[in-house]
């Protein structure tokens, strides 16, 4: 467990670093240790072949969300390109200027390939700014409670209970019912059902860290609290919230896709893979099966390469299994 | 213990007292239902008398008031929709709810812990590493987008299975049940098969760790030195022994088991609790969005209370640190 906080012993005694912004991801500072640390935990990460995998697909999906307006054959969202003669045309056919539509095309005379493209933006925008927002919100809660103790903390953990208790699909549902839709209500609504998870993970990992000597020598400097919680004992409460940010990717992609198809999430103008997929339903008793699969299928590689990944980083980053 | 049963009870009426006032407010804030009740030519006086008949025109506070008072008295509003009380048009799809609830419950049981034994027993061999990967794929696919590929290859394909709806009902002591005909069970099977799936990989997940647990014990170990079977060792001591841990979480899981037939009902068109909250979210059906939510929270807040109980009467540690604080 110590050699997850190498940099911890030496952060607070290394005055003008002090001063500088804390890059949570990256172990800051202490030199050669710190690095060796970040190399050895790359290295264990790469030991494993479907990790591997899964961050290259999960890269060259983000990289495809990315450029979808200089890859993609057609703009979905311009509907001057559009032509209602492509509607419905299985794949393979020839739509437009005589493109290939790979993937057939949808009610509207869309290009499924540009559609999913643009929608994976919309999937991952949604799911990356949602997790990294609730963690923000959750560690930092849960890292006061963790600090405070007494009242603060029993307050903050009942209502994390209370969150825990009711199923995080029926909580978005009903705010997204409130709020009605919109990519950024999505968001609002994923943070609020997400939070709970970061703040009673970073508790859990700060009460450690809190009884431990780095802690301890910040408090005899009289460093000012507000410093001692998020420059000393944040940082190092990190690399558990790592693997449960990871999977929460995963996550909120899914359930963003889960309320965008009942209707409640993202609106028609930013399509999502769930809105595609939703799009996709009423042609599914017709046979007209791509509009709904191939949204799918994507989503469903995105979902599982987060999640190899995750899983890796969780064997990488425990430090029960560490050698 | 008494003390403990006091304040935890006490706790849950808060708690219930709570999400009311939020249920509330926020689905008051949701559209107007007036405008969709309404006939387009009405006039405003014609709106007006809605909005009376409806006692939407009274300020909120006392709309809060009337509906405290009346939720007391199991009154949660009348349906703005089908003119009825709301609890009864939700009380009246309850069973179709929960009998998917409980098939899924049942199959996920059938699959889930036959294949963690298997995968418990074998962890390291090829047969038990496929089990565990594809737990992990159950976990990730979304749901309703299975649901969506079932429909497709059964109903579509190979036309097995109807698509939607919830097909014939038999009165079982006065509930209306589909399980006992074939038509009826022909309908359940696929919204059952989507709704256990992710269950099923969950059970499999404890299966496989409390059997590879169970498997190191003394127990077992003199079993099998006594010279009994391998095949009475799985059933008898290792299943017996494993089971424990399944039946604690499906106990728990069961309660996010009805939210999430709230997809699959809308995958399958299955006239259940959950479509119609999404219908009557749709048609800004309050009382019905309000009942629901309601009767969520408080079935919800029984499980809690119910499993910390149990959690208390079996460890005096919970009751002890829960007294003191």
């Amino acid at each position: 467990m110590s050699d997850l906080s190498p940099h911890a012993s030496a952060r607070p005694l290394a005055g003008p670093a002090a001063g500088m912004p804390v890059d949570a991801s990256v172990p800051p500072a202490a030199p050669d240790k710190g690095e060796s640390l970040l190399r050895r935990h790359v290295s264990s990460f790469f030991e494993s072949w479907s990790a591997i995998i899964g961050l290259v697909v999960l890269v060259l999906s983000v990289m495809a969300a990315l450029l979808a307006p200089w890859i993609a054959p057609q703009n979905p969202y311009d509907l001057a390109s559009l032509s209602i003669m492509d509607n419905m045309l299985p794949p393979g056919e020839i739509f437009g200027m005589g493109q290939t539509a790979y993937l057939g095309t949808d009610d509207q005379g869309r290009d499924m390939l540009s559609a999913i493209l643009y929608g994976l933006r919309v999937s991952l925008t949604v799911g990356a700014s949602s997790v990294l927002i609730a963690a923000v919100i959750g560690a930092s809660l849960g890292v006061l409670a963790a600090y405070a103790g007494g009242r603060v903390e029993s307050f903050v953990m009942r209502v994390v209970d209370l969150q825990l208790s009711f199923p995080a699909i029926l909580v978005a549902l009903v705010l997204l019912a409130v709020f009605g839709r919109g990519v950024d209500k999505v968001v609002i609504a994923l943070v609020v059902v997400q939070w709970a998870y970061y703040a009673r993970t970073v508790r859990g990992s700060a009460l450690v860290e809190k009884r431990r000597e780095y802690i301890e020598a910040a408090r005899c400097l009289a460093l000012p609290r507000r410093r001692i919680v998020f420059r000393h004992l944040l940082p190092n409460c990190i690399p558990p919230l790592i693997v449960v940010a990871t999977v929460q990717i995963a996550n909120a992609i899914a359930l963003e896709s889960t309320l965008s198809f009942l209707g409640v999430g993202v609106p028609v103008t930013e399509p999502s893979l769930g809105m595609l997929i939703a799009n996709g339903y009423g042609y599914l008793l017709s046979g007209n099966y791509w509009i709904s699969t191939f949204p799918g299928v994507a989503l469903v590689i995105v979902i599982v390469a987060i999640n190899l990944v995750g899983d890796r980083l969780r064997d990488v980053l425990n430090p029960r299994l560490a050698k | 213990m008494l003390v403990y049963l006091i304040r935890r009870i006490g706790q849950s009426l808060l708690v219930i007292a709570v999400m009311a006032f939020l249920v509330f407010l926020a689905v008051y804030a949701v559209g107007d239902p007036v405008a969709i009740l309404a006939n387009p030519e009405a006039n405003q006086a014609e709106l007006d008398a809605i909005a009376a008949r409806l006692g939407l025109d009274r300020p909120i506070w006392e709309q809060f008031g009337i509906f405290v008072w009346n939720a007391l008295q199991g009154d949660l509003g009348t349906s703005f929709v089908y003119s009825e009380s709301a609890l009864k048009v939700i009380i009246e799809r309850l069973p179709a709810t929960m009998e998917l609830a409980f098939v899924a419950l049942l199959l996920s049981i059938l699959i889930g812990v036959p294949l963690g034994v298997i995968a418990g027993l074998k962890p390291d061999s090829l047969v038990g590493r496929s089990i565990m990967s594809t737990s992990i794929l159950g976990f990730s696919l979304p749901n309703f987008w299975i649901g969506l590929m079932l429909i497709l290859l059964f109903a579509v394909e190979l036309r097995w299975l109807p698509a939607s709806g919830r097909g014939e009902t038999v009165e079982v002591l006065g509930v209306h049940l589909s399980m006992f005909t074939w038509n009826g069970l022909s309908h359940l099977l696929l919204p059952a098969i989507t709704l256990a799936l992710y269950k099923s990989s969950l059970v499999i997940r404890i299966a496989q760790a409390g059997t590879r647990e169970v498997m190191l014990q003394d127990y077992v170990r003199f079993a099998r030195a006594k010279g009994l079977s391998s095949r009475r060792i799985v059933f008898v001591h290792v299943l017996k022994n494993m089971l424990i841990p399944v039946v604690t979480v499906l106990g728990l899981e069961l309660g996010s088991m009805i939210a999430f037939a709230v997809v699959t009902e809308t995958v399958f068109s299955y006239p259940g609790m959950g479509k119609l909250l999404i219908d009557s979210i749709n048609r800004l059906d309050r009382p019905i969005v309000v009942a629901y939510l309601m009767l969520t929270v408080f079935i919800f807040v029984i499980i809690n209370l119910v499993v910390d109980l149990l959690y208390a009467a079996i460890d005096p540690r919970v009751r002890l640190s829960e007294a003191k604080g």
